[in-house]
């Protein structure tokens, strides 16, 4: 009979203690994040797609169009066009196009960049309606961020075009370090 | 003005007003009520709960009953077509009919019957029959598993709820909801007025809250429909509208749960230190304010258990129903008898 009567006791106080644990939790604050309006903010280790890695002094790319990534890729998602302007001493970069459905994310191609041009993204907020859309240009990206971030956008779209000699020298001193 | 009251208040018109009302009251109750509960239930998890629809999601449940009547309702094959539209209904509609006895201010009552306990225990008692019908007729054993296991749990239940619902009846000598209420005036300074003060008064008052959640079917009490042995258990192949009545009718049943409560244990309309006289319309106003409070205190209450507590099994269900509650009620009424004896010598 004591036995009994002890364990209604003991039952009936855990379950205020539980009450009084669900009510102080009740009243503190959420700790969900509102996806869509609000982020947050993601780990540096995250690998999202490779990026161009911006020289943030003249918002250029620092790619000597060497193809190191392209033959380092084991799923062939690097397709990269350099050309050889006339006069310029060196390639100039033109295109650099991913395809992100291929990607395993190995990091092959960012060891192999001798001049440290690649870096993962912190992209994490991809959707496309189809695989296309995950082709990306990473060059067109580039010039995007670099005109975000006010870094002189005309004098980084006039290299684009291979047939100014003058943007090559500006380029190959940095891409030379 | 008072030709039209009397127009929408008297027999051939005022049955359909009377019902309108009814019907109108309930829906209310059972949309407001799975918001707060979706809400609450959010907040005890540290999550907004419904947020996008309307201001602090207050429109969901509206959308959410859209949805609802927007859907196919599905039979399986070989399950009882009959039977199987008919449970939904059964469900819904004699919590409903109960709430006619309840009195929510002196007037605002629609039949003070004098068997009051009694209509409403036994249209009560129809939502197993409605659950035993659903699971039956859905042809799906999960469905069946949760219709045994609800019919099992509410006859075992029903024992104590009447119990201590006699000890109140024995301590006011009436069945009739408006004699409760009356029992139970003056102030709390003058000697226990209602009945949840006197010490057999607050063990019959839990015993009454603690089956009554489990009459409802409501976590931990929830096994006929725990999703995780038996999906949804009885109302499994339900889809559409016929679940909405099924959900209408839980959240009616916790209403009429919570509003028996307060009439016979918590004093009704009535204020723990005044009595509320008179009869003007600003007091039966106030009357049913008091009254909806203290129902949705009780209700309040309910979902924070649900939040707080994990589902108990089958075994420790029963065993807490017949060697707790029952012999614990029964104690209780044997010495409200005899202290109510002693009183009168």
């Amino acid at each position: 009979m004591f036995e009994y009567l002890r364990e209604v006791v003991i039952g009936a106080k855990s379950l205020l203690v539980g009450m009084a644990i669900t009510a102080k939790y009740g009243f503190s604050k959420t700790v969900t994040v509102h996806y869509p309006y609000e982020e947050i903010e993601i780990t540096p280790n995250f690998r999202g797609h490779i990026d161009l890695v911006l020289n943030p002094k003249n918002g250029k790319h620092k790619c000597i169009s060497c193809m190191m990534c392209q033959r380092a890729c084991p799923s062939g998602c690097i397709n990269i066009h350099a050309e050889k302007p006339e006069g310029a001493k060196k390639k100039q970069l033109v295109s650099y196009h991913l395809d992100f459905t291929k990607c395993s994310l190995c990091a092959n191609c960012t060891e192999a960049c001798p001049t440290s041009a690649l870096e993962f993204s912190n992209e994490y907020n991809l959707v496309g309606t189809s695989r296309h859309d995950f082709h990306f240009e990473l060059v067109g990206r580039l010039n995007a961020r670099a005109e975000a971030l006010g870094l002189v956008a005309e004098e980084v779209a006039v290299p684009e075009p291979p047939a100014k000699p003058d943007a090559g020298e500006t380029q190959s001193p940095d891409s030379g370090e | 003005m008072s030709d039209l009251v009397n127009l929408l208040f008297t027999p051939p018109l005022g049955i359909l007003v009377a019902v309108l009302l009814v019907v109108v009251f309930v829906f209310t109750n059972s949309a407001v009520l799975v918001y707060v509960e979706r809400k609450l239930c959010g907040h005890i998890q540290r999550r907004p709960g419904p947020y996008e629809v309307g201001p602090f999601g207050i429109l969901q449940t509206a959308i959410d009953g859209l949805k609802l009547m927007g859907k196919q309702i599905l039979i399986p094959n070989g399950a009882d077509r009959k039977l199987f539209m008919l449970a939904p209904i059964l469900s819904f509609v004699p919590p409903i009919v109960a709430m006619i006895v309840v009195p929510f201010s002196d007037s605002v009552q629609v039949r003070d019957l004098d068997i009051g306990v009694l209509f409403v225990l036994s249209l009560a008692a129809v939502n197993v029959l409605a659950i035993l019908i659903a699971g039956w007729a859905s042809s799906n054993k999960y469905a069946l598993f949760g219709a045994i296991r609800a019919v099992a749990q509410n006859v075992a239940y029903e024992i104590p709820l009447l119990i201590s619902l006699l000890t109140a009846v024995l301590w006011t000598g009436s069945f009739k909801l408006s004699a409760f209420v009356d029992a139970q005036t003056g102030s709390v300074l003058e000697g226990a007025n209602w009945f949840v003060f006197t010490p057999w008064g607050f063990v019959a008052f839990m015993v009454y809250f603690i089956t009554g959640m489990a009459e409802t079917n409501r976590a931990p009490f929830d096994m006929p429909e725990a999703e995780s042995e038996l999906t949804a258990g009885f109302h499994t192949e339900y889809s559409g509208m016929g679940f909405g009545l099924f959900f209408l009718g839980e959240y009616t049943n916790m209403l009429l749960m919570a509003s028996i409560a307060t009439t016979l244990f918590l004093g009704g309309y009535h204020l723990p230190f005044v009595t509320l006289g008179g009869s003007g319309f600003f007091i039966e106003l106030m009357q049913v304010c008091i009254f909806l409070l203290k129902t949705y205190g009780l209700i309040f209450i309910m979902i924070w258990i649900r939040w707080t507590f994990p589902r108990v099994r089958f075994d420790q269900l029963m065993n807490f129903c017949w060697k707790f509650l029952i012999p614990v009620s029964m104690i209780n009424l044997a010495v409200t008898a005899i202290v109510l004896k002693l009183g009168e010598l």
